[in-house]
């Protein structure tokens, strides 16, 4: 059954609480968000959501289970701290999308502004388009593949997030070095397209990026 | 935080829906900062009539009439005022700078929203809701508008520390975000022999893009030297008569969205903004980079 909600006739809180009701399997539309903020967030249920139009901030944030689609753009902190589940969105998101993300899928059609997948924490992210400056800052655990190009300061201070870029990078931030391909990198990247719709890249177009390990092994011989 | 909208229409058969839709955009970034708001329009006959300089007075405790006596006398021409609520609207048949001179020799305390040949600014304390009514800013008509809804961290809430900044012939700055070194640019603006209305940190960037703006440099230039002279976080809305231009700082942590059609050009801190207006849905929608300036003109402005 698809329940649905015109969202600039309906309150946002009418929309999240019925997203939140227990024992949910259901299938739910939202109509003319109009760019509202925190439509969709915590949701934990198997359920699908489709939007229809754009969104503002935190989009889906700290998705449990379910899978939403956004077909349109979204604002800043998409999908950010998201546990499982996909959040799709077709169009492009702004800064800070995925952020946090602990599991799960985030696929982004379009582009990605800065920040895309800020202190990742082990969910996965792939990007149609390009991302912004100080993408994957301090991501910690989980997958970032980019289709296009990266920005500024990929990666800067990153852990053990691993990073593919088929386009340019346009700098490396610290610590974050170009590593070799394996066969498991090859075989980890094509899963990760293929899940997000793009199985026609060859992964063998991409390089990888990934953390030196200098700036987190501290030396007790540095010296300021 | 703070909200900036601005609405750039190249169609003039939306001139008349003008104020509507800078209304509209307005009243939704309310969330954004409701302790004051401000406004520009370029081309409002009723309030900038063509032909004219008109000068923006703020708050300035004194009747109209005595207003326009007093600077019809000094000028030797006729000058009209219209009062629209908080803010004098004065107009004369002389150029903007010779009757803000004459303003400010009368009147050396008043606060001045700005001055131009086609430019009417308000600006006042209150929610932007209240103020928007207030003004009856649905009504106006004109080629260009912007807005801003102000939270205000930098400097105290007074009309004086609203936005617009329009500080030099025609032009206008709204800001969001805060400026981190304004007090050192301010000392060599102040060297060089400019003068503040205001402690506020966007009323230097302002100064610094009107100061460049009059030394004969373009408006891409001049918003080129403020991304190199300016430390801090901004998103940046500048306009003249003529022209519309945005600009981020490197770290583009504080919002914006542009959105074009062939009809007009509009930008907004968050799309929630741009959301009622007509042909969005078949809009291109982006972010502004970081450092990029982005600028459109028009070739003679249709009256």
């Amino acid at each position: 059954m698809t329940t649905t909600f015109d969202l600039s006739a309906v309150g946002l809180r009418e929309v999240n609480q019925a997203l939140h009701a227990p024992d949910l399997d259901d299938e739910f539309l939202i109509e003319n968000p109009l760019g509202a903020h925190n439509v969709a967030v915590g949701v934990n249920a198997p359920i699908k959501v489709t939007v229809n139009g754009h969104l503002g901030y935190f989009a889906a944030g700290m998705n449990q289970q379910a899978e939403v689609t956004i077909n349109g753009n979204a604002g800043q902190g998409v999908a950010e701290n998201m546990m499982s589940g996909v959040v799709h969105v077709t169009g492009s998101a702004s800064q800070s999308a995925g952020a946090t993300g602990r599991g799960g899928l985030l696929v982004i059609d379009g582009d990605a502004g800065a920040r895309c997948g800020i202190s990742l924490k082990g969910l996965d992210i792939v990007v149609g388009g390009s991302v912004g400056h100080m993408s994957a800052f301090m991501a910690q655990r989980g997958t970032l593949v980019v289709r296009g190009d990266a920005g500024d300061a990929l990666g800067d201070s990153l852990y053990e997030a691993r990073l593919y870029v088929r386009g340019e990078v346009r700098s490396l931030g610290a610590d974050c070095v170009e590593k070799e391909m394996g066969p498991e990198h090859v075989q980890e990247l094509a899963g990760l397209l293929k899940a997000a719709g793009f199985a026609d890249d060859d992964p063998a177009t991409y390089r990888r990026y990934g953390s030196a390990r200098t700036l987190y092994h501290f030396h007790a011989d540095n010296t300021y | 935080m703070c909200g900036i909208v601005g609405l750039h229409l190249r169609n003039p058969e939306l001139y008349p829906q003008l104020g509507e839709l800078l209304t509209g955009m307005l009243c939704e970034m309310e969330d954004r900062g409701a302790d004051s708001a401000g406004i520009a329009v370029y081309g409002h006959e009723e309030w900038s009539p063509a032909g004219h300089g008109t000068i923006s007075l703020i708050d300035l405790a004194a009747p109209a009439p005595e207003v326009a006596a007093e600077l019809g006398a000094n000028l030797g021409t006729e000058v009209e005022v219209r009062v629209v609520e908080n803010v004098l609207l004065v107009h004369a048949p002389v150029a903007s700078e010779v009757l803000l001179a004459a303003a400010r020799g009368l009147y050396p305390h008043a606060l001045v929203g700005g001055f131009g040949e086609d430019l009417a600014v308000l600006k006042g304390v209150g929610a932007p809701a209240d103020l928007a009514a207030a003004w009856g800013l649905e009504k106006a008509q004109g080629w260009q508008g912007v807005g801003h809804t102000r939270m205000a961290t930098e400097s105290a809430v007074t009309a004086a520390g609203a936005h617009p900044y329009a500080v030099g012939p025609g032009e206008c700055l709204v800001h969001n975000g805060s400026f981190s070194n304004h007090a050192s640019i301010r000392r060599e603006l102040r060297a060089a022999g400019v003068e503040f209305d205001s402690e506020n940190d966007t009323e230097v960037g302002a100064r610094f893009v009107a100061h460049a703006l009059a030394q004969g440099k373009g408006v891409d230039d001049a918003l080129g030297e403020l991304t190199q002279t300016f430390d801090g976080f901004y998103t940046l809305l500048v306009s003249n008569r003529d022209s519309f231009a945005v600009v981020r700082d490197a770290i583009a942590c504080k919002p914006a969205v542009i959105a074009e059609t062939d009809d007009w050009v509009a930008m907004a801190s968050e799309y929630r903004a741009l959301a009622h207006l007509p042909g969005v849905a078949n809009a291109r929608i982006w972010e502004p980079e970081p450092e990029v300036i982005y600028h459109w003109s028009r070739e003679g402005v249709p009256a």
